[in-house]
């Protein structure tokens, strides 16, 4: 018989293993569309693996103690008084402490990598008033806020629908159609109620509130079609509140976007 | 009064008698910290609007000093004389107690008219805007403390006459109770009256 | 000052109802008013749960078929309200509280027995009220959230009866609180000290701080919404000038420490329950004292974790990130105590211990989920989907429910003097963690993937693990059953109790099953220590 440390080494070895193995192998996410996703697909395997550390230790360590410490019938009497274990308390003080802190200044690298600390600085036209309040959407990682290739758009969110308004072509579309790999900005607004602006791929959400016109910057990376979902209850059809869109190659966007757009004659 | 209810029902039907330090004073001041609370969510909510919601153009009402000056006054010699009436009472001065009673009451009304003058004085009305709405809704949230006030002022006068009247030098609870809850109103008011009118 | 007080004996007993109808008296007796807030309270689990059914037949195809859209946002709201201001917060506060605290401070009742009447007279009404806007003119359809500008727009009376029921519960809630503070400060009996006290006591403490503090800024904030319903003032509607997201500062104040308040009492049952069943003292009182103080102070400072995705600055964001991961390190804490409780003890393999159990597994669950979504990138995808559904119903149903259960479990004997049966209820347990888990976990991927919450209809892709969640629910539905009848069966033939069952250490199990009126015959024990399994315990008369 090998000593009892052993197999607890083993154990706590095995749980940590199978916690990584799945983190990285069993992927519960969409799939990644956008700048945004991989970093937030990086935060996520690390809480999901702290997590899974944590939520099997515990589980076993309290259906162990089912098991071997249960009364046998016919026995009586008490278990050890055991009252309190100063070192033991401040170990699983502290190191929650440090891990919760660690956890909390990596996730501030995160949101900062996405661009949530970042000062919003785009230039959608429509925005001449300066006393308009312009809220933080997250703004996408990038070096060049102001730079070329900026798409912006204007989302309008209203019971039961999403408009978007391209205001360089001067048309209003169902779809929202942006090319892949360049920065996009929508400022959205809303007609009415609360809605929301969320695309799982993206891994981007904003709350659409009404009287506060908000920004969305993101860049998409993956061609495809994806779902625009309201993410806020805002009626009765609010299940039904969804709009798609499309990420394409710049010329098939640019083609979309000369059939669309308004000439003038 | 509940309270006095007790005392007498104790005196008839009680088997099992144990002493206990008076706790319906704490009772009633950790009431007061719950009630102070809501006027917390309002006075937040004030000034969250105030720096963060402009009125729109041509919409900043100054509001008039004289007369809520007037009330603050008012609702300050309204707490002295209750202070009195409490010393009186205890003092065993039941007529005393009560005719200072009847002066805060007096007090609570004044400011309680002069309030309604300078509602229909303002120029502005309830739905107007947010400033306006917020004005009416602290103002009249804290009013309506006053009235309940004024009324359980009178209700405790009438307890407190000499002859028959059940609170006394012996069961003072009753009054020390509506002191402390007019304390509270009218500290209320003072809050109101630095964040509102003054500031 | 000093008074003489009976609490026992405002009411004279010859003119109380006998028997049970005692129970729907304005009865002045703490113990009757504990059994009140349970039954009541679980007549209204019961409404709040068939709502819930009906939302998982709904949920079971990907289309809006089984009830018309709108009926279908008022069933979500009243799940939501009822289950919170009906079920949970009087249950755990109000049954429990009331019954137990006065054994526990070593008193015949608590501090004001009549505010105590009316606290729990308030809830029938309102309730009924609530569950009768249904037939008026509809109920409320804008989510338990209640967020403006919907909640303005929506049709007027369901939201305006809402609010009121909503305005009386919260009422009741807070004079409970005060009877709770002044009870256990003030009415120990003498020799007791604070640091003896039973850990539910410091629970009930703490909850209670948190309910006088914050529920009348909820009341404050509905009083404003419903002026703009009412009397079309702009408090909250931008069209008028207001801003929607003060709503949801003023609203989330009130109701992030709601949750503490739904589950620190459920922290403190457990505490009593595992050490007699396990046979050892509850580990690290001291830390367990601090730790519920740090989440009454951290919990008032977290509110707008659940605003990540509103209109709220990064600064704001970050400091509400830190603070509420911070909650993690007291929480924890109780937990590593509970299973050091467990650890080398003589554990009895009954309902209750199963169902504290399952609490800690369940929670542990909910509370690393709840780490996760502290975190404002992680929240930004997950904020408004399933992924947050299936983390509040693991604390509250995976939590403060199994607690409860457990604590039905656990002190079914004293109340009745009458034992639960031990088969029914391991069946009891078995068939209710399997369906809340079947139920529950695969919601997180619902959320993950794509699908938002208070919805009707989903994306297709999403229709098989709805229906397994579905499934998932109905045993939980089909759960009650051996859970009634064994009430039923137990309450009429079930095996005598005895005094003490469990052979336990606090002053409720040194009395009769069922207690007398005046809780002890003579006076109160003294008991100084209410953990001390495994010494010798003298405990004084």
């Amino acid at each position: 018989m090998l000593d009892k440390n052993y197999y607890l080494i083993l154990l706590i070895s095995s749980i940590i293993g199978i916690s990584f193995w799945i983190g990285f192998n069993v992927n519960l996410l969409p799939v990644e569309a956008s700048i945004n996703a991989p970093i937030y697909d990086e935060l996520f395997k690390i809480l999901f693996i702290i997590g899974l550390i944590l939520f099997f230790g515990m589980s076993l360590i309290v259906i162990y103690s089912l098991f071997k410490f249960r009364k046998i019938n016919g026995q009586s009497g008490d278990g050890i008084a055991l009252e309190g274990n100063l070192k033991l308390e401040i170990i699983w003080t502290v190191i929650p402490s440090i891990i919760v802190l660690i956890v909390g200044l990596y996730s501030y690298n995160i949101y900062d990598r996405m661009g949530g600390m970042k000062e919003l600085n785009n230039n959608h036209e429509i925005m001449h008033n300066n006393s308009e309040r312009i809220w933080a959407g997250i703004s996408q990682n990038s070096t060049n806020e102001s730079g070329i290739g900026n798409l912006n758009v204007e989302a309008s969110a209203m019971q039961f629908a999403f408009l978007f308004n391209y205001p360089n072509g001067e048309f209003i579309s169902g779809e929202l159609h942006v090319p892949v790999n360049e920065k996009i900005s929508i400022k959205m607004e809303s007609k009415d109620v609360i809605h929301a602006f969320w695309v799982p791929e993206f891994r981007i959400k904003q709350d659409i509130i009404p009287g506060q016109p908000t920004i969305l910057n993101f860049t998409p990376t993956k061609v495809g079609k994806y779902p625009i979902i309201c993410a806020e209850l805002c009626g009765p059809y609010h299940g039904g509140m969804r709009a798609s869109i499309i990420v394409e190659e710049r010329s098939d966007y640019e083609n979309w976007f000369n059939q669309n757009k308004k000439t003038n004659t | 009064m509940t309270s006095i209810k007790n005392s007498s029902e104790i005196e008839k039907s009680s088997q099992i008698e144990e002493h206990h330090e008076d706790f319906r004073m704490f009772g009633l001041i950790t009431f007061l910290i719950a009630d102070g609370m809501t006027f917390a969510g309002f006075f937040a909510a004030y000034l969250t609007y105030k720096a963060v919601n402009p009125l729109p153009e041509g919409a900043i009402y100054e509001l008039e000093l004289p007369i809520p000056t007037l009330n603050t006054i008012l609702l300050l010699v309204s707490s002295a004389t209750f202070h009195k009436s409490g010393k009186a009472l205890l003092n065993k001065k039941n007529a005393d107690s009560q005719k200072w009673l009847l002066i805060t009451a007096s007090l609570g009304i004044a400011f309680l008219i002069c309030q309604l003058f300078e509602y229909f004085n303002l120029p502005f009305s309830l739905t107007d805007n947010l400033f306006a709405s917020t004005f009416y809704a602290l103002t009249g949230f804290h009013g309506l403390h006053v009235t309940l006030g004024t009324l359980m002022i009178l209700i405790i006068s009438w307890q407190t006459r000499p002859n028959g009247g059940i609170v006394s030098f012996k069961n003072s609870f009753p009054l020390e109770a509506v002191e402390l809850y007019w304390h509270f109103v009218d500290g209320i008011w003072v809050i109101l009256f630095i964040i509102l009118y003054l500031l | 000052m000093t008074i003489l007080i009976n609490s026992k004996n405002q009411q004279k007993e010859s003119l109380q109802p006998k028997g049970f109808l005692r129970y729907f008296s304005f009865s002045l007796d703490h113990k009757v008013i504990g059994i009140q807030y349970l039954v009541c309270g679980f007549l209204f689990y019961l409404v709040g749960g068939s709502l819930a059914s009906a939302i998982r037949i709904e949920l079971a195809s990907p289309m809006s078929d089984f009830m018309p859209r709108d009926v279908y946002n008022q069933v979500l709201t009243l799940h939501g309200t009822i289950m919170i201001f009906l079920w949970i917060v009087p249950v755990v506060n109000g049954a429990f509280g009331n019954y137990l605290i006065p054994f526990y401070v070593g008193a015949r009742d608590m501090a004001f027995p009549r505010l105590n009447a009316v606290a729990f007279w308030l809830i029938p009404p309102s309730g009924l009220m609530l569950i009768a806007s249904y037939f008026v003119d509809g109920a409320a359809q804008a989510g338990w959230t209640a967020y403006p500008p919907l909640s303005i727009t929506t049709p007027q009376s369901g939201q305006i009866i809402w609010i009121l029921s909503v305005l009386l519960l919260g009422g009741s809630s807070i004079f409970g609180g005060i009877n709770f503070i002044a009870t256990i400060l003030k009415l120990r009996r003498p020799g007791l000290k604070l640091m003896q006290l039973p850990m539910y006591c410091w629970a009930m403490l703490g909850t209670s701080i948190l309910v006088v503090l914050s529920t009348p800024v909820l009341a404050g904030t509905l009083i404003l919404l419903s002026f703009d319903i009412v009397a079309h003032t702009g408090f909250f509607n931008p069209v008028l000038g207001g801003n929607v997201v003060v709503y949801q500062h003023l609203f989330w104040f009130y109701s992030h420490p709601a949750v503490y308040i739904m589950v620190l009492p459920a922290f403190g049952l457990v505490s009593e329950i595992l050490p007699i069943h396990c046979r050892k003292p509850l580990f690290g009182y001291t830390t367990m004292v601090f730790s519920i103080m740090g989440i009454v102070v951290l919990g008032l400072v977290v509110w707008a974790h659940h605003m990540f995705t509103s209109g709220t600055p990064p600064w704001m964001r970050l400091f509400f990130t830190i603070a509420t991961a911070f909650i993690a390190v007291p929480t924890g804490i109780k937990f590593f105590n509970w299973v050091a409780t467990m650890w080398g003890g003589k554990i009895s393999i009954n309902s209750a211990i199963l169902f504290s159990c399952g609490f800690i597994l369940n929670f542990v669950f909910g509370g690393i989920t709840g780490v996760a979504l502290a975190q404002v990138p992680f929240d930004i995808h997950v904020h408004d989907t399933y992924f947050v559904v299936a983390h509040f119903h693991y604390i509250v149903y995976g939590g403060s429910v199994f607690v409860i259960f457990s604590s039905i479990y656990h002190w079914f004997p004293k109340v009745t003097g009458k034992l639960l049966n031990e088969k029914l209820g391991i069946f009891h347990f078995a068939i209710t963690f399997i369906g809340f888990n079947l139920c529950f976990a695969p919601q997180h991927w619902l959320g993950l993937n794509g699908m938002p919450r208070r919805v009707a209809e989903y994306d297709p892709q999403f229709q098989l693990i709805n229906q397994v969640s579905s499934i998932g629910a109905l045993l939980m539905a089909v759960s009650t059953i051996p859970f009634l009848i064994n009430i039923f069966i137990s309450v009429k033939n079930g095996k005598k109790a005895g005094d003490n069952p469990w052979n336990a250490l606090t002053p409720e199990w040194l009395t009769s099953s069922p207690p007398p009126v005046e809780n002890w015959k003579g006076e109160a024990p003294l008991v100084k220590e209410p953990y001390g399994y495994g010494k010798t315990i003298i405990s004084e008369k």
